[in-house]
C-alpha cells in the first residue's frame, strides 16, 4: 500500500495527484462524516441564499414573514441602475484594476530580481515585505487619510494607490515563490541558444510563473473589491464611490434600502466568484506561500 | 557553454589603460550597487509611501490639534493622548476589544481543526463541499454583516421568524427580538459574524498544513496499534503546528483590525457600546482627528508587536536566506 502512493511533497501535489486507492465501500462512518459535511456547507451558504432571497423578493413583500416570497421578482435588478450603481460599478473596476496593473507593474521585478540575484539589500528588503504583509490600513487609517488628502488626487488614484500598496507584498512573496521554483538552468540554457535575457524571461520563465502570476493578481484584485474602510475614508462624492461604499450608503439614517441593498450585494459578488474559481485549488497555496514551509 | 566563456574571456583579460580600469570599475560597482534598485526600487518606493509614511503622518497628527473639521491649529504636545485616556470610554472599549479578539480568534481556531479535519477526509462530494466553505471569503465582509443585520431585524428578520416558529421568541418588535438594540446581545451576535467570517481562511491554512503531513507516519502509528485519538495528539498535532500559528496570527490582526462587521451592525452603536479600538478610532476621526490620530497609534503598536510575533514564528530568517 505504502508503495503504491508516493509521499505528497506539498499542499499542491497533495491535492491534484491521481487516486491510485480503491474506493472503499460506503461505510456508516462515511456516512456520517459526509451528512456532516453537507450540513456544514449549507450552513456557510444560508446567509448568502438569504441574500439572494432578499434581493429577488418584492418591495411590497419585503414586512412579511415568510422563509420565501410568494412571487418572485427582479425589479430590484433592475431599478438599482437607477440609483446610480452602474457608476459605482465602474468605478469599483477602475480601482481594482489600476491597482492590479500597478502591482503586476511593480511586483513582477521586484519578484524575480529577489529570487535570482543575491545583494546587499536583498535581506532587508525581504524582511520589509513579510512584515508589511501583516499591516491593514486600518492601523494607519488616520494618516492615510490626511496624507492622501494633502496630495490632492482624486479619491480613484488615491484608492488605486492604497490598494496597490497594500496588497503588493503579499504579491512579491508568493511570486517570489513561484519564481524560485523554476531553475535559472532554463533561462540560461535558452541563453546559450541565443535568445536575449528579455527573450528567455517572457518565453520561458513568464510563462512558467504564470499560475502564480493569476493568482497574486486575483487576490489583489479581490482584495481592492472588497476593501471598505479606505474607500468609505477617501471617497467624497456618495456618486463616485466604489461598490462597497454604494452599498453601505443604502443604509438610511431612519430606514435601509434592503432590496436594492442586497441586489447590488449580489452583483459585486458574481465576479468574484467567477474569479475564485480561476484560481480553485491556489487558494491557500497562494495565501500561505512561503509562510509554511 | 564554453565556446561563449572562451569568446568573452579574451577582452576582459586584455589590461585596459590604468586610468580606463579605475573608471569602468567605478562605474561597474555604481551600476551593480544601482541594477537591484531598478527592479525592486519601485516595490520600495509604493511601500514607503503608501504602507510607511502613513504612519508617519498618523504619529504627527497624534501630536497635532485640529478643529472639527479637520484645519490644523498647531502643536499639541501630549494632550490627544491625555485625553485619549480620559475618555470615561476607553476601559470598557479595551476590555471588549481583548474579549473580541481572543473570544472570535480561539473559538475560529478550535472549530476550524474540526473542521479542516472533516474537509481532509474523503468522500463523495468532498470538492463542492469544499467550495461551499470558502463563501463568506469571497463575499465582502461589509455584506455577510449587512445580512445578519437584515436577518436579526425585530420585526421582519429571518432569525427572528425562525425562533417564532420554533416557540423561543413570544412577540415580533419586541426588547427580546431586538437582538442588535441590545449592546451585549449585539456584541455575542457579532462575534458569531467574525467566528464565521474568519473560518473559510483558518480552515483552508489547516487543510493545506493537514496535507503536508506524509501518510507513511499514520501507518506506522497503526501498525504500532496507536488509536485514532492517540494518531491525532502524537502525529497530527504537532506537525500543524507551523501553520496552526501562521493561521492563528494572521487572524489575530484580521480580527483586531475588522471594521465592517461592526459598522455594517450597529456603527459601534449606541454610543460606543459595541465599539472596539478600531471602530473607536473611526468614530473618533469625525470630530476629534489628533484624538482618533492616539487612538491609531496605540492599535499600531499592538499591530506591530503581532508582527515581531509572527516574524519570529515564521522564522525570517529561513524563509529569506
Amino acid at each position: 500500500m505504502t508503495t503504491a502512493v508516493a509521499t505528497p511533497t506539498s499542499a499542491e501535489t497533495a491535492a491534484t495527484r491521481p487516486r491510485k486507492r480503491v474506493r472503499r465501500p460506503l461505510t456508516l462512518r462515511r456516512l456520517i462524516l459526509s451528512l456532516a459535511a453537507y450540513i456544514i456547507a449549507i450552513i456557510f451558504l444560508l446567509p448568502y441564499v438569504e441574500m439572494v432571497i432578499t434581493a429577488l423578493r418584492p418591495p411590497a413583500e419585503l414586512q412579511e414573514r415568510g422563509y420565501l416570497p410568494k412571487h418572485w421578482d427582479w425589479s430590484n435588478f433592475k431599478s438599482i441602475w437607477d440609483t446610480g450603481f452602474g457608476t459605482n460599478l465602474k468605478v469599483s473596476l477602475e480601482i481594482a484594476g489600476g491597482a492590479t496593473l500597478l502591482v503586476l507593474i511593480v511586483a513582477l521585478p521586484a519578484a524575480y530580481y529577489t529570487a535570482r540575484r543575491k545583494f546587499r539589500l536583498r535581506l532587508l528588503f525581504l524582511v520589509l515585505v513579510l512584515a508589511t504583509q501583516m499591516f491593514q490600513p486600518a492601523a494607519m487609517l488616520v494618516g492615510i487619510q490626511r496624507q492622501f488628502t494633502s496630495y490632492g488626487l482624486s479619491p480613484t488614484w488615491s484608492l488605486i494607490l492604497v490598494n496597490a500598496g497594500f496588497n503588493l507584498a503579499f504579491a512579491v512573496w508568493i511570486l517570489n515563490a513561484y519564481f524560485s521554483s523554476i531553475p535559472s538552468e532554463l533561462e540560461e540554457a535558452a541563453m546559450v541558444d541565443g535568445t536575449s535575457r528579455v527573450g528567455a524571461l517572457s518565453r520561458i520563465t513568464l510563462p512558467l510563473a504564470l499560475p502564480g502570476i493569476v493568482t497574486a493578481l486575483i487576490f489583489t484584485f479581490i482584495a481592492a473589491w472588497n476593501e471598505f474602510i479606505v474607500a468609505l475614508t477617501l471617497s467624497g462624492n456618495p456618486a463616485n464611490a466604489p461598490l462597497t461604499v454604494a452599498i453601505n450608503n443604502y443604509v438610511g439614517q431612519y430606514s435601509v434600502d434592503w432590496g436594492h441593498l442586497f441586489a447590488g450585494s449580489v452583483i459585486a459578488t458574481i465576479p468574484v466568484i467567477i474569479l475564485f474559481a480561476v484560481i480553485e485549488g491556489k487558494v491557500v497555496g497562494g495565501l500561505t506561500a512561503g509562510s509554511i514551509k | 557553454m564554453s565556446e561563449t566563456v572562451a569568446q568573452t574571456r579574451p577582452e576582459e583579460v586584455q589590461p585596459p589603460k590604468r586610468r580606463d580600469r579605475r573608471r569602468s570599475l567605478y562605474s561597474r560597482r555604481v551600476s551593480r550597487a544601482m541594477s537591484p534598485l531598478l527592479w525592486i526600487g519601485p516595490a520600495i518606493a509604493l511601500i514607503g509611501v503608501v504602507v510607511l509614511w502613513p504612519v508617519f503622518v498618523m504619529f504627527k497628527t497624534s501630536f497635532q490639534r485640529f478643529t472639527a473639521n479637520g484645519f490644523y491649529l498647531g502643536p499639541a504636545g501630549w494632550r490627544n493622548f491625555k485625553d485619549l485616556f480620559n475618555e470615561p470610554d476607553l476601559p470598557s472599549i479595551l476590555i471588549r476589544t481583548v474579549v473580541w479578539v481572543v473570544v472570535v480568534v480561539s473559538v475560529t481556531m478550535v472549530i476550524s481543526l474540526g473542521l479542516a479535519e472533516l474537509f481532509n477526509q474523503r468522500f463523495p462530494g468532498r470538492r463542492v463541499a469544499r467550495w461551499a466553505l470558502i463563501a463568506p471569503w469571497a463575499a465582502s465582509v461589509l455584506m455577510t454583516a449587512f445580512i445578519f443585520r437584515w436577518a436579526l431585524d425585530p420585526q421582519y428578520g429571518v432569525v427572528n421568524v425562525f425562533l417564532h416558529d420554533i416557540g423561543v421568541l413570544d412577540s415580533f418588535g419586541s426588547n427580546q427580538a431586538d437582538w442588535l438594540g441590545r449592546p451585549d446581545a449585539a456584541f455575542v451576535w457579532m462575534m458569531i459574524v467574525a467566528i464565521f467570517v474568519s473560518l473559510p481562511f483558518s480552515t483552508y491554512a489547516l487543510l493545506a498544513g493537514l496535507q503536508t503531513i506524509p501518510h507513511e507516519l499514520y501507518e506506522a502509528a497503526r501498525v504500532d496499534g496507536a488509536t485514532t485519538w492517540r494518531m491525532y495528539r502524537t502525529i497530527t498535532l504537532p506537525l500543524l503546528r507551523p501553520a496552526f500559528l501562521v493561521a492563528l496570527l494572521i487572524n489575530v490582526i484580521n480580527v483586531f483590525n475588522s471594521f465592517p462587521i461592526i459598522w455594517g451592525m450597529t456603527r459601534g452603536g449606541p454610543g460606543y457600546e459595541t465599539a472596539t479600538t478600531t471602530v473607536f478610532m473611526f468614530q473618533l476621526k469625525q470630530a476629534f482627528i489628533g484624538e482618533s490620530a492616539a487612538m491609531s497609534v496605540i492599535n499600531f503598536g499592538l499591530v506591530i508587536l503581532v508582527v515581531l510575533l509572527f516574524l519570529k514564528v515564521t522564522r525570517w530568517k529561513d524563509q529569506v536566506t
